[in-house]
């Protein structure tokens, strides 16, 4: 065990933290998920990919510095560090390139991965559908095979899907052999949400952003190019990648430790107005703690991987703790706050509504538990 | 790369042979023996354990120990604590051993290396010393200052632990010139430091005792049917045992975090102890609850073995400090000094 930072480490922090000192917006920008806001946030992706900032751990020929795994995380920390902008790229850059790089051509590579991490392109993800959420095989969407024109048309509804109404791509599974089983058949593809036949109504979120949207296809030509993996193979291609990277990509502790130094901040500031509970500053504690216990497990996770290891379920230890760790850190701010909480353009009262989602998406945290049963101790299904 | 959180293959060596050791020689009808038994200890196994150079992996090789370091003994430790073994190893091996070393106490550090002695520990606060009776050397506080006395020259009187293998003892005594082994300002180096030894040591053994019911609880689910299933297949329990998993993997990191401060003297080594105390504790009290709701009635019979893990689970969650009052230590830390940073 060796948890200092190399020179080389400490180098690249220091780059990182002084870009972002000089280039972090003083004021913080309108909510990703407005369409004002989504353009500004489009901008801030456009400046941290001219900087190399965008993609950390990509291969340089696609915009990124190829850091290594404890690298992004230094940059994670700072970013978040930094208070810098909510990361509307991220469904694009933390959940479809990594199966992009698994399971892409060089081709699809080419031409998907620099513009998403330009931003010129910015991705929603298509996966649940009105009746398929946490059954998530129950996906009805279907694919027809369009042989004349060496593609397929897609029909269907995705529900649910993140800055959907501000993307310029989808990325989902459909229905491609409706008479296989129902973890077969499905096919993995990208679809462009500017085509014909593609319907997108805005869906507001309990924070009231209209962050979500319902993605209608009606017949939406997609060619072979933008198949991702095999046909009929796409849930072990979006579940491949679903338990691996991305069980370390989708929340990185640096946004934990940031926001459990704020908490800190913040129970000091009330303390210096009025009495409070000590039992609020013992949940300011747990927090902290928590942050770091995170932080600590995912060096402990990103040195399994360094070694030539792997994660699958493991990724689910993981979701449960920080959603769960995430919603108790912004119900203690709330109570530190009092009245102060019920003020719509509080920020911590904006994050405390936000932190609500988490143990709902990306598979809800009785799915993950489930999971971690089933595959971690080996309880029967 | 640098940041590395694996064990060497050296550390996880001296784990296994102890693992080997406590697979044949502290079994569960052994630690229950050691509810009745005289000392509260298996018989022999100090004698296994010194054979291994246990006793004194933190002593330096020169005085007969094996030199080695925090982060192989916190392993040991673990393992201690899935066989829920009754000896005074976290006294012994993580307390007196390191503090023996740093007085300089020769023949003392060298009798305990050998497995020879054995010692107890009384710091101010505590108040009950474990093992008394039976340890060769008692180390006491009082007043900023550790001393060294033989048994027959304090008092003891019994206390009942839930825990039939720890004999509690309330410690009579009078320090003396010829006792004192550190004073002053070296005194309370050395006692934090123990302190915080103590500390890091319970808490590998509470992971390793949760490790234990959570395996043992595990077991019991898939065998158990109702309702025409293994009980293990219904949600409610697989979804206790997931938040049973989700606390050790999310405590262990930390515990094993404070055993690397301690080895190399960090600056917050007492901040890490403390919150690897703290949430040692309290996964390892999450667990025993878990355990034992889904064990059912079963668990809640004295013949069945759950409760050996639990009530050791309850006796060193309390002990060298509980939850809450770590948390209180990683408080001041974090309010009135410099930011308990990460490392």
């Amino acid at each position: 065990m060796d948890l200092t930072y190399s020179p080389a480490e400490e180098a690249f922090r220091l780059d990182a933290r002084t870009w972002l000192q000089a280039n972090v917006p003083r004021e913080p920008l309108p909510s990703g998920d407005t369409a004002e806001g989504f353009a500004l946030h489009r901008h801030w992706e456009k400046r941290l990919f001219e900087a190399g900032w965008a993609v950390v751990s990509w291969p340089k020929a696609y915009g990124g510095r190829e850091a290594s795994l404890v690298e992004w995380l230094l940059f994670e920390e700072e970013y978040y560090r930094a208070g810098a902008p909510q990361r509307i790229a991220q469904n694009g850059i933390f959940l479809l390139a990594p199966t992009l790089f698994h399971f892409g051509t060089r081709e699809q590579q080419d031409r998907v991965l620099p513009r998403m991490a330009a931003a010129e392109d910015v991705w929603a993800q298509g996966w649940s559908e009105p009746n398929a959420g946490s059954d998530l095989a129950g996906i009805q969407s279907r694919a027809v095979r369009d042989e004349a024109r060496g593609g397929w048309r897609l029909s269907g509804q995705k529900a649910w899907c993140t800055r959907g109404a501000f993307c310029d791509w989808m990325f989902g599974l459909f229905r491609s052999d409706p008479s296989a089983e129902r973890h077969r058949g499905l096919t993995y593809f990208l679809v462009p949400l500017r085509a014909q036949g593609v319907t997108v109504r805005p869906v507001g979120r309990l924070d009231g952003d209209a962050g979500f949207a319902d993605v209608f296809l009606d017949d939406v030509f997609v060619p072979d190019r933008d198949v991702l993996g095999k046909v009929d193979d796409g849930w072990s291609v979006a579940m491949t990648t679903a338990g691996s990277e991305r069980g370390l990509t989708l929340r990185s502790p640096g946004r934990f430790v940031a926001a459990a130094r704020r908490l800190v901040e913040l129970c000091r500031r009330e303390e210096g107005r009025r009495p409070v509970d000590p039992l609020l500053r013992d949940a300011v504690v747990r927090a902290w703690m928590d942050a770091e216990a995170y932080r600590l497990f995912t060096w402990q996770t990103v040195d399994k991987l360094d070694g030539g290891g792997s994660i699958g379920a493991e990724a689910s230890v993981n979701k449960v703790f920080w959603s769960e760790m995430d919603v108790r850190l912004h119900e203690t701010a709330m109570r530190l706050l009092g009245p102060h909480a019920e003020l719509c353009d509080e920020p911590w009262t904006k994050g405390f509504q936000f932190s609500l989602a988490g143990p709902i998406y990306a598979g809800t945290n009785e799915i993950q538990r489930n999971v971690i049963a089933e595959r971690l101790l080996g309880l029967p299904r | 790369m640098a940041v590395r959180f694996a064990f060497t293959p050296e550390s996880l060596a001296i784990r296994d042979s102890v693992r080997a050791l406590l697979v044949r020689e502290c079994t569960p009808g052994r630690v229950r023996e050691a509810w009745s038994n005289a000392d509260g200890r298996v018989p022999g196994l100090w004698a296994h354990l010194a054979a291994l150079g246990v006793p004194g992996i933190l002593a330096p090789e020169e005085h007969g120990g094996l030199g080695l370091t925090e982060l192989e003994l916190v392993l040991v430790l673990e393992e201690s604590g899935r066989f829920a073994m009754p000896e005074p190893l976290v006294e012994t091996a993580a307390v007196a051993v390191p503090l023996l070393r740093d007085v300089a106490a020769r023949e003392l550090l060298q009798a305990v290396t050998r497995g020879a002695q054995v010692v107890a520990v009384g710091l101010a606060g505590a108040p009950f010393v474990v093992g008394a009776d039976t340890a060769d050397i008692l180390l006491m506080e009082q007043a900023g200052e550790v001393h060294a006395l033989e048994r027959r020259a304090v008092r003891l009187e019994p206390h009942t632990s839930v825990d039939g293998s720890r004999r509690l003892f309330q410690v009579k005594w009078q320090p003396s010139r010829g006792t004192c082994l550190v004073y002053a300002e070296r005194g309370a180096r050395v006692l934090r430091e123990a302190r915080n030894r103590g500390a890091v040591a319970v808490a590998a053994q509470l992971i390793g005792l949760a490790r234990a019911m959570l395996a043992t609880t595990v077991d019991y689910v898939k065998a158990r049917h109702q309702f025409g299933k293994p009980v293990g297949s219904f949600q409610a329990v697989k979804h206790h045992l997931a938040d049973a998993l989700i606390a050790i993997e999310m405590a262990a990191p930390v515990v094993y975090r404070a055993a690397y401060s301690l080895a190399r003297g960090d600056a917050h080594a007492s901040t890490h102890a403390s919150m690897a105390k703290a949430m040692a504790s309290d996964a390892a009290e999450l667990v025993a609850r878990q355990a034992l709701q889904c064990h059912g009635a079963i668990g809640y019979a004295f013949e069945n073995d759950l409760h050996l893990w639990m009530k050791r689970t309850w006796a060193l969650s309390a002990s060298w400090g509980d939850a809450a009052s770590h948390r209180a230590e990683v408080s001041r830390g974090l309010f009135e000094g410099s930011q308990a940073g990460g490392t």
